[in-house]
């Protein structure tokens, strides 16, 4: 055979990936390193480019111009059966027509390997399936396809495992389920998986790094505490979770902390926050950082008063609270119902109040609507 | 009647609704009979006639008996039209098989220039009346000096079996999801390997239904046959040639024969689907 696994191990990197399909660029100069070992999403609306990216990764598809390397090897241009990548797909393609065992052994017997049986047992322990070798895929329930094409591919050892959304057709709680256990099976096996999904939760749960995508970019990249704390951009605010942005401007600068003037209120932010180009801003908070509290408690932080409770809905661990602010603007709160102490009511005229380290600064001029409108739901058809 | 039911204060369904609701229920069924009863009769009747000890003429019954099929040769030149129409069926479908998967595959998999009109064009052999086909091709065939005969035959069925086996091949081609293919190059099966272990097996309980119905077709004709198989006597020809002397009981033998081995393919194809599905 043509390749050999071990000589292309390494990061992927992606230089300038441009991928058009006629007049639609698909990816849109995208540079890429996804360090070896680690786990990766790709998280992103339907259409945002990052299916696309995948195929171009497992060999699928090739890219306009730009790079593809797996280590020190080019393997922009090379067939999928050549490169050291496996793909867990959307919707499994299992083999219908043949065995558990055979859909599994499939990779192991084209690369000639000797001890088939051996491999795929230790595999399919690994998914604790291993009583179901003899059945064939129909047989099985959609949790257990999804363990079978997870195990078809990292019984490969591949340099790299690519999953497209795969958990996309399991019902909520075996998504949980599977979640965690994909996370402990890369760990388990620690090879590079790179997942691509529209479901924030998803990636947040499993990904040491996530890359979020919008219209054929990245939008930004990081932890996923990172881009939850401190996006860089409203896509990313509104796309991982609720947000609140407020219009602003930069007033004054103290220290590692720059001040806010909002619709005449004067708050503080960290520095390291502020994406801001110039003195524009919209201030944004998330809501389960804002505190709540009738107009005679002291409280400490930053303060927004003149708030009215315009909405109360309880949700369990939390309450929701609407509260309409003198501008004209509704903010969502969410409080956690810890404390025992009557929730607030409708009507009541209320501060809203949060610590300083919990505010970003977007820049004044983006379209703060951007990346809420995307139901992260509806399931990706590329 | 169990106490609850015979309870006088729950109201009770009036007998027209009753009869309503059987007839709703089982009229698929009333029709179902009535629909195999008119499709079978004429093969039962075959297979009644082929027991008669009928003599030269086989209309009138005159009693039962088993020498027909102990001797389904029994009629003269029977059996050699048996044999020629198994040959020329047997190679008409083993070209147009090849043939048609091929047009299948290149057409459902591969966008080329004039695809859409290939696709409209396999249509027209399908739908051009046999008779015009039948004299067209005679004629053809004797402007390039070719005469009638086995071999102008062959390729005739294979030129009408095409269309056939295109259609039904494409069809299974269409319900083929692409990612299996890719899946099976993801995972190191290059693209010989990827057709031989996952696109033929997956494509081949269609191929095998074209070439049956390839089969079936080649063995029936009879109007293009009798343009272009000049001497050469199929079992269809027979039959019809014999038609005005009177058809010889084995020729019920054969054609009850033909029937009971057809349903016996399709049986036995349903019995192993289902083992595999299992």
């Amino acid at each position: 055979m043509s390749f050999d696994a071990s000589s292309a191990r390494g990061d992927l990197i992606l230089t300038r990936i441009t991928k058009e399909y006629g007049d639609f660029k698909a990816v849109d100069d995208l540079s890429l390193t996804i360090p070896k070992g680690s786990f990766f999403a790709l998280l992103g609306p339907s259409g945002c480019g990052k299916t696309t990216t995948l195929r171009m990764i497992a060999g699928l598809e090739e890219p306009t111009v730009g790079s593809i390397h797996l280590g020190e090897t080019d393997i922009t241009t090379t067939k999928p059966y050549q490169r050291p990548i496996n793909t867990v797909f959307q919707n499994y393609a299992l083999f219908p027509h043949l065995t558990i065992f055979e859909n599994i052994a499939f990779g192991l017997r084209r690369r000639g390997i000797k001890d088939v049986d051996a491999e795929v047992n230790k595999v399919l322990n690994l998914v604790e399936l291993p009583h179901l070798a003899g059945r064939k895929p129909t047989q099985l329930s959609g949790g257990q396809q999804q363990r079978i094409a997870l195990a078809r591919a990292i019984v490969n050892r591949p340099a790299l495992l690519l999953l497209d959304e795969p958990l996309g057709a399991l019902d909520l709680k075996l998504r949980r389920q599977m979640q965690i256990e994909l996370k402990w099976i890369q760990k388990e096996v620690g090879l590079t998986f790179v997942h691509v999904t529209h479901d924030q939760e998803e990636a947040m749960t499993m990904a040491d790094t996530i890359a979020v995508m919008n219209e054929g970019q990245i939008e930004q990249m990081g932890s996923p505490a990172d881009l939850y704390d401190n996006p860089e951009t409203a896509f990313v605010a509104n796309f991982l979770g609720q947000s609140n942005l407020i219009k602003g401007t930069i007033s004054g600068n103290d220290g590692d902390s720059l001040v806010a003037d909002l619709y005449g209120q004067k708050i503080s932010l960290p520095k390291s926050r502020s994406h801001a180009t110039d003195n524009s801003i919209y201030a944004g908070i998330r809501p389960e950082k804002f505190r709540i509290s009738l107009l005679n408690t002291p409280v400490s932080g930053n303060v927004l008063s003149g708030g009215r409770i315009e909405d109360v809905s309880y949700i369990g661990v939390s309450t929701q609270y609407q509260v309409a602010m003198p501008w004209g603007q509704e903010l969502i709160v969410f409080e956690q119902n810890d404390d025992g102490v009557a929730p607030f009511n409708k009507g009541d005229a209320v501060n809203i109040s949060w610590a300083p380290i919990f505010t970003f600064a977007l820049r004044g001029d983006e379209d703060i609507t951007a990346g809420s409108e995307v139901n992260p739901e509806v399931l990706d058809e590329e | 009647m169990s106490k609850k039911l015979a309870d006088p204060s729950i109201p009770k369904i009036p007998a027209g609704a009753k009869f309503q609701r059987w007839f709703g229920r089982n009229l698929i069924r009333v029709y179902m009979v009535v629909a195999f009863t008119y499709l079978f009769i004429p093969v039962a009747y075959t297979f009644a006639f082929s027991f008669n000890d009928s003599g030269k003429s086989n209309l009138i019954w005159k009693g039962f008996t088993f020498r027909n099929w102990q001797n389904p040769c029994g009629a003269p030149e029977v059996c050699s039209a048996l044999g020629n129409s198994i040959k020329i069926g047997f190679l008409a479908t083993i070209f147009s098989t090849i043939l048609g998967t091929m047009i299948a595959f290149a057409i459902g998999r591969h966008k080329f220039k004039g695809r859409s009109t290939s696709n409209l064009l396999i249509f027209l052999p399908m739908a051009t009346p046999e008779i015009v086909l039948g004299a067209s091709l005679l004629s053809l065939f004797l402007v390039f000096k070719i005469n009638p005969g086995f071999w102008p035959t062959v390729i005739a069925h294979v030129m009408f079996c095409i269309s056939f086996v295109v259609v039904t091949v494409k069809a299974r081609i269409a319900s083929l999801d692409p990612r299996l293919e890719q899946a099976a190059m993801d995972l190191y099966a290059n693209e010989f390997e990827t057709f031989r272990r996952v696109t033929l097996p997956l494509v081949a309980p269609g191929i095998a239904g074209a070439a049956l119905l390839a089969f079936s077709l080649s063995f029936d004709d009879f109007i293009i046959t009798n343009f272009n198989s000049g001497t050469v006597i199929t079992f269809p020809k027979f039959v019809y040639t014999a038609a005005a002397r009177g058809i010889p009981a084995q020729a019920n033998v054969i054609g009850s024969g033909m029937f009971f081995l057809a349903l016996a393919i399709v049986i036995a194809g349903q019995f192993v689907n289902r083992r595999k599905a299992r």
